[in-house]
């Protein structure tokens, strides 16, 4: 017997399971108050270093809390919660990002008291930029040491940022990166990024980098109000 | 190395339309990526072919559509193509009326567009 040949039309968002779980996880922090900030880089560009600081700084007026993505151990939670603040490990076992059901698996454990939540994606330049986590904001970081071509190599990961911190800025003066360089071609790339030019070494740029944060905070909140 | 994940999301609709339409079997699989859309084509086809073995679409032609990078100006209005996103003149403003408003209309999405199959 000839079977039969149709074609349906189906035209749906191949990414849409994850897009609906990041919009509800986006909801409920942002009813909490919560600021929610999605960290993306190469591994060993100073994600969880700059965490570290930012934390120290904040951590007297605000609570902070930080989910951390690696496909293997539970290292990074444990540095976070050396300098006191509490983390919850995600291990991909394998996966080179962040989904937003992992997220949802957890969140029953985030305190709703938080006034920050970030959220360390996996060290990678390009797979966690197409998954929408739920953040309100998104940070890609590059080190001086990395290079400084690197925006236009990795596009996507700047253009879907908000802000752009070049990391490890005391190497500077010993290294040829063109901090001018990359901030205008990161700019042309995405006209929207807020840049800032962190040390973690000497504090170079992490005061604005959380002033930064709590302008973000009063925003929505009052956007709550 | 995503493209897999993204693969197990695109078979959960398949298998979900599939059986919506009373489907024996799914003969063809038409896609759209995004040139922005951070995924493979390549990869994603590997990827493709080794999900579909033992699911309703076991024997299924992968097609893919590569959706070019569209901007909109937000100051004039108008639809700005990019021919290459990785070229050294590609510029995030708006080669009419040099507006930086631009906004991203299309290239970043990943599409399940049509399916083929036998009832």
């Amino acid at each position: 017997m000839e079977k039969r040949k149709k074609e349906v039309l189906v035209i749906e968002d191949i990414l849409g399971s994850n897009k609906k779980i990041a919009s509800s996880i986006r909801q409920k922090l942002e009813e909490k108050g919560i600021l929610a900030v999605n960290l993306l880089s190469s591994p060993g560009s100073g994600k969880t270093t700059l965490l570290e600081k930012i934390g120290l700084k904040l951590k007297d007026r605000y609570k902070v809390g930080v989910i951390e993505g690696d496909i293997e151990t539970e290292r990074d939670a444990e540095r976070i919660r050396k300098v006191g603040l509490p983390a919850w490990q995600i291990t991909t076992h394998g996966a080179c990002h962040l989904e937003a059901r992992m997220l949802a698996r957890l969140f029953d454990q985030i305190p709703a008291d938080l006034d920050f939540l970030f959220i360390e994606n996996v060290g990678n330049l390009v797979c966690p930029a197409s998954f929408d986590l739920g953040e309100r904001l998104r940070f890609v970081l590059l080190s001086v040491p990395e290079g400084d071509d690197k925006p236009r190599k990795y596009p996507e990961a700047f253009i879907t940022s908000h802000v752009f911190i070049i990391t490890k800025a005391d190497l500077l003066p010993h290294l040829p990166f063109d901090a001018n360089r990359v901030t205008q071609e990161a700019l042309e790339i995405n006209p929207k990024l807020e840049i800032f030019r962190t040390s973690a070494w000497n504090g170079e740029g992490l005061d604005n980098l959380c002033a930064f944060l709590e302008k973000k905070l009063q925003e929505l909140r009052a956007k709550n109000a | 190395m995503h493209e897999l994940s993204i693969v197990a999301d695109l078979f959960t609709i398949i298998e979900e339309k599939a059986s919506q339409a009373k489907a024996s079997r799914v003969t063809k699989v038409r896609v759209l990526i995004g040139e922005l859309s951070g995924v493979v084509p390549e990869l994603f086809r590997s990827a493709f072919n080794s999900y579909k073995k033992g699911t309703i679409a076991d024997r299924a032609r992968l097609e893919i559509k590569i959706t070019k990078v569209k901007f909109r100006c937000q100051s004039c209005g108008r639809e700005i193509r990019t021919r290459d996103i990785s070229a050294p003149d590609f510029s995030h403003s708006c080669p009419f009326c040099g507006s930086k408003e631009v906004e991203l209309i299309s290239g970043r999405d990943l599409y399940l567009e049509k399916l083929e199959i036998e009832t």
